[in-house]
């Protein structure tokens, strides 16, 4: 399996997106996912970064980006602005996960929302092995990782139920970006999930 | 950033008879605007940029005049070959609003009606106003859209003003270091700098041309006050520290802390040269600036009247006008479904910020600009 744009959950994601949708991509770094959808689905999109070196590529991509903190909230968007809000690889990095959540969905009629599976077997076997897992979608040593919530498929789909939100959607893939259809949990690499909620 | 100055300039002077209404209900029977140009007008005329001056600007924006090598112009780091408003590519109009004291009509010009400086008679000029005057000088200059306006502080209220007064002729808006309308606190610290003209002696209630003398105490500390309120506490404090010009105390009112010695310095040299009463009009134009009074104060339904794509930046440490004003700015566009990018730029020289040569904030402009299709 090619990824044309270097990340298999982007592919998943552009398949959930119809043409003239309005879509929101959180931690959207330098813009590659919401030019694709512009080139390829003529969506209208805004992006949403923090560093300074993404926000300037974002430009340079000729993308909508509006440098911001995901933890502070998403104040400057107003209820129901898109129909997509896609956090890709973003959530564990996020404290307020709760938050965040909330207000992808104040903001848009669906979220997507990708993470990384702490639960792979191959994390598992790692942290067996006396070692914090280092993998294609873990890819950061334990004292330089931006992220700081670790979490698996089924404590996201707890904390979804708790929340009220509603699962549309799920698509799990392993390290290679193949689709994983058994024993998500323990074979899945990186979960990607299309939520909504009742309004 | 790589780029070079764009080397010698001329200032130009244009007439304009046809009578401007003006925002206060007065009129302006006839008026003078000087400008600059940088660049070559392209024969689509689409490749014009308007950059506005803020406060104590002008329109000698870049470069510097062959016979006066120093005097350059007060943004001359971000326009010339090679640099982001790039003068092989763009052709770059500043100019001096109505009301300034560098040679457009304004208080210090001679009234023709009574053949005297306009003074206290000079009416009171609004940001619409400078764009009406600003069109026109477009309509002059062949230009009937922009392909950006721009400006820094109040600079940048006028290119917001332009996207929504004329939003045909204005493609794209940067608006840097700028709010959509002023707090309280600026207001007050406005006023604080008008009294201090305003009750100095030499004022003459704005005459003060004809009593040869001028509020250059007054102005000082209006310049003073504003000084310390466009730059950051973190950089005066690196800047200065509480280092004394002596080594101990003095016990006495003369300069003494290194700051001091820098604010009056400030305060002298602008005194030294600038209209009190164009200072006084600049702050009132601040102050009455609201676009969204239009609409019973719904930045939203006015900012929909607007249609250019737009690059909104702020400063980390400008807390005159901080980074959610901007923001403000940014959520009445983004409901409105607007293109707009923002940046907040981390720099440590406050509202002054938008002056300065820094590789990320130049590269943020010079990165849009170069997207823009002409």
């Amino acid at each position: 399996m090619t990824h044309t744009l270097g990340r298999p959950d982007f592919e998943l994601i552009a398949g959930w997106i119809e043409p003239g949708h309005r879509v929101l991509d959180l931690g959207c770094g330098d813009g590659t996912l919401l030019k694709h959808l512009i080139e390829t689905r003529g969506v209208s999109g805004v992006g949403v970064e923090i560093d300074d070196t993404n926000i300037l590529a974002a430009i340079k991509n000729g993308i909508n980006v509006i440098q911001g903190n995901l933890e502070r909230g998403l104040d400057e968007f107003a209820d129901q602005a898109f129909d997509h809000v896609v956090l890709s690889r973003t959530l564990q990095t996020v404290r307020h996960t709760e938050g965040i959540l909330r207000e992808m969905l104040r903001v848009g009629r669906e979220a997507v929302v990708s993470f990384p599976n702490f639960a792979y077997w191959k994390n598992l076997r790692a942290v067996l092995d006396g070692r914090m897992p280092v993998s294609e979608d873990l890819p950061y040593q334990w004292y330089d990782s931006p992220n700081v919530r670790f979490f698996t498929l089924r404590d996201f789909e707890d904390l979804c139920e708790k929340m009220g939100l509603i699962i549309k959607e799920r698509h799990v893939l392993d390290e290679q970006g193949n689709i994983v259809e058994n024993e998500v949990n323990f074979l899945g690499s990186l979960a990607v999930y299309r939520l909504t909620q009742n309004r | 950033m790589p780029g070079q100055s764009i080397g010698v300039v001329e200032a130009q002077r244009a007439h304009f008879e046809q009578p401007l209404a003006l925002r206060s209900g007065g009129i302006l029977p006839a008026y003078d605007l000087v400008y600059e140009t940088y660049g070559t007008l392209n024969t689509a005329k689409s490749n014009a940029i308007l950059v506005c001056h803020a406060l104590s600007g002008h329109h000698h924006v870049a470069g510097y005049y062959a016979d006066q090598p120093d005097n350059t112009g007060w943004w001359d780091n971000i326009i010339g070959p090679g640099r982001p408003l790039d003068t092989d590519k763009f052709f770059i109009v500043g100019l001096n609003n109505l009301g300034g004291c560098h040679g457009s009509t304004g208080p210090s010009t001679v009234n023709p009606a009574t053949g005297k400086p306009w003074g206290a008679d000079f009416p009171m000029v609004a940001v619409i106003d400078w764009v009406h005057a600003q069109a026109r000088l477009a309509d002059l200059l062949g230009i009937d859209s922009w392909a950006a306006v721009m400006g820094g502080s109040l600079g940048g209220m006028q290119a917001l003003r332009w996207s929504i007064t004329y939003p045909e002729r204005v493609r794209n808006a940067i608006v840097i270091a700028a709010a959509p309308k002023l707090s309280a606190q600026n207001i007050a610290f406005n006023d604080v700098a008008r009294q201090a003209i305003l009750t100095d002696p030499d004022f003459h209630g704005g005459n003060y041309y004809e009593h040869n003398t001028r509020p250059v105490r007054g102005l000082r500390l209006a310049r003073m006050l504003g000084h310390i309120t466009y730059l950051s506490d973190d950089q005066m404090g690196e800047k200065f520290g509480r280092e004394l010009r002596n080594s101990a105390f003095s016990f006495g009112f003369d300069v003494e802390f290194e700051v001091e010695s820098y604010l009056r310095y400030q305060g002298d040299k602008f005194a030294g040269y600038f209209d009190a009463n164009t200072y006084l009009l600049m702050t009132k134009a601040l102050d009455y600036f609201d676009p969204s009074r239009e609409d019973n104060g719904d930045l939203v339904a006015t900012m929909a009247r607007s249609k250019a794509n737009f690059l909104i930046a702020s400063f980390t440490t400008d807390w005159r006008f901080t980074p959610a004003r901007s923001k403000e700015i940014v959520a009445a566009l983004l409901a409105n479904g607007r293109n707009v990018s923002y940046a907040e730029i981390n720099l440590n020289f406050g509202h002054d910020s938008f002056l300065m040569d820094d590789a990320h904030y130049h590269g943020v402009v010079d990165a849009y600009l170069r997207n823009i299709k002409l």
